[in-house]
């Protein structure tokens, strides 16, 4: 077995007894990644001379019996991550050479663990994408099949985690941009409440949907990477002051006495044949297990794209005023007046999706306009809200697809926004809600793609969804899977 | 027609964004599309619907009023397209 294969479970033990030490495991994913990585593409940027250098100091660390449980453990950070010194793009051209004077916070955090930073993962610019396809950077590609998109817009995290370029990843999520590329790549993927992973440092696309979470190859490091980052932090103002707990005392075996809800909705028209039998077979095994089981119905799910793809674009068309090419990012050196220097910067800097994104904002929120679009899907908002908490006093989680198809083809649906936004609809609820939402995986399609099974839960409650995603991975015996 | 093409320049305009011609006219139609799509809102009843702005809406979050580090002007003129030590440069406005 080679190194990179370990789980960071695995790999925080071997590292902790001295069995392995870090600059080994370091230079297994850089052998991996120099083996792999030019199909894969799921690096923005690499700095194999730092990530030794970091881990010479892990070991140190380790030695000295300082640093967490992450110590010395191979990791990617989605490039919309602040990294002190170190480019962050946030796959635009806008942010090309952008070097961050800060950590984000779970940077910073996982920095005290002692993590190895590998590098930056690619993504959808400023995560505005289902494929990663919008990166001005270059596409990740599907370590399954490399024709086939590896889903964002965390693409890049699922990518360098699924094909054993890295232990694992931080990803954010904003209208499923963690737990759908890790469905696609047949990964974990975890998507907190909103409030509790601080959003500090976070390059801001929707500031009331995003949340930043972990992608891991199996469950246990999801919970090893949710003790690394979440809780409370005074520089989010709105990061929640509730207690943590110790994510991983959540996996326990066995599902007895939860009651896990099937919405019906997400069985409707559109939905691939494998992928709902896949997510059935989940859901016996947890009946079997001893799970109790329960319709649910959300009645208002076919609005959430819509809901979603205006409350979004609003949020993100006030966020992504700031670049003006003045205080940091692209700037047109041919304006003569200050207008034009705002127009011609921003015009040449951003990707047409983003352009698209501000401009159906921008609308949403004009006079006129704004009671029909913002404030109607603001309400609308409300109505999904409590869809979830109706639903949650009859369930303790829901269980459900993550995205109604395996991945597809790269470049399949570029040409039509709106058949892309409609791929979504399974995801962007949790985030208008704030739920926790996971994915792990459930199976493959007869095509050899991986099927993800989404876990929704309530508030603060990613321990139940750790749990049932626990005795699922247990159930099916898949985890840590790397394609050959 | 959701939006005309007027309207796309105008938002263009709003948002600061040059639109060339052929983008115009594409952005126009996918807006137009996109916009007839969100239309379906117009099915569920928000009469009397509070609006969510927050999933969790958090007031009054304080903190004390103590001074502590933040970057200093060397740091954050380093990522400015032009600056001259002490400001960050425009074309002339006035």
């Amino acid at each position: 077995m080679n190194l990179y294969e370990l789980s960071i479970g695995q790999a925080a033990a071997s590292l902790a007894k001295g069995e392995i030490s870090s600059e080994e495991l370091t230079r297994s994913c850089l052998d991996r990644i120099a083996e792999v990585e030019k199909d894969i593409h799921g690096f923005v940027s690499l700095d194999p001379e730092s990530a030794l250098k970091q881990a010479e100091k892990a070991d140190e660390r380790i030695k000295k019996n300082e640093g967490g449980k992450l110590c010395g453990v191979p990791l990617s950070i989605k490039d919309l991550l602040c990294t002190k010194g170190v480019k962050t793009t946030c796959g635009s051209k806008m942010l090309e050479n952008f070097v961050p004077p800060y950590n984000a916070t779970v940077v910073e955090k996982l920095e005290q663990e002692g993590m190895v930073m590998l590098g930056k993962a690619t993504m959808d610019e400023f995560a505005m994408g289902s494929t990663s396809e919008t990166c001005a950077f270059g596409v990740p590609k599907n370590p399954w099949n490399k024709e086939y998109v590896a889903g964002g817009s965390s693409g890049g995290s699922a990518a360098t985690v699924a094909s054993g370029e890295c232990l694992g990843s931080l990803g954010s999520d904003t209208g499923g941009s963690i737990r759908q590329p890790a469905s696609l790549c047949g990964v974990v993927g975890l998507k907190p409440t909103y409030g509790r992973v601080s959003r500090y440092g976070l390059v801001a696309f929707a500031s009331s949907l995003d949340q930043i979470g972990p992608l891991t190859r199996n469950v246990e490091d999801s919970a090893i990477m949710m003790n690394a980052i979440a809780g409370y932090d005074e520089k989010d103002s709105t990061s929640v002051n509730k207690e943590t707990i110790d994510y991983t005392s959540a996996l326990v075996d066995g599902v007895k006495g939860l009651r896990i809800g099937v919405p019906k909705e997400y069985f409707g028209e559109g939905l691939d044949p494998e992928v709902e039998k896949t997510v059935r077979n989940s859901v016996e095994l947890l009946k079997e297990a001893g799970a109790e089981v329960v319709d649910i119905s959300l009645p208002r799910t076919d609005y959430c794209v819509a809901v979603y793809y205006l409350i979004a674009p609003a949020e993100a068309s006030s966020n992504l005023a700031r670049y003006d090419g003045v205080h940091y990012g692209y700037r047109d050196q041919d304006a003569k007046s200050l207008i034009d220097l705002y127009k011609q910067s921003r015009s040449h800097g951003f990707g047409d999706e983003v352009k698209r994104r501000i401009l159906i904002g921008t609308y949403a929120l004009s006079s006129g306009y704004y009671d029909a679009y913002y404030k109607k899907a603001s309400k609308a908002r409300t109505l999904i809200l409590n869809d979830f908490k109706a639903a949650f006093e009859k369930c303790d989680v829901l269980v459900s697809p993550v995205t109604p198809t395996p991945a597809w083809k790269i470049g399949e649906k570029n040409d039509d926004p709106l058949a892309m936004y409609l791929s979504d609809i399974m995801t962007l609820s949790a985030n208008l809600a704030g739920i926790p939402g996971m994915s792990v995986p459930g199976g493959f399609s007869s095509d050899g793609l991986p099927i993800g099974i989404q876990l929704q839960g309530l508030h603060f409650r990613e321990d139940v969804l750790l749990r049932v995603a626990h005795n699922i991975e247990r159930e099916l015996g898949i985890s840590n899977t790397i394609p050959r | 027609m959701k939006i005309s093409r007027e309207e796309v320049e105008h938002v263009a305009r709003l948002a600061r964004l040059n639109l060339k011609e052929e983008e115009l006219a594409k952005m126009t139609e996918q807006l137009d599309n996109i916009l007839s799509y969100v239309d379906k809102l117009g099915e569920l009843d928000t009469e009397n619907v509070k609006e969510t702005t927050h999933a969790f809406s958090i007031s009054n979050a304080f903190r004390e009023d103590k001074v502590k580090p933040s970057l200093d002007q060397v740091e954050a003129l380093k990522n400015a397209p032009a600056q001259d030590g002490e400001s960050f440069v425009v074309p002339r406005v006035i």
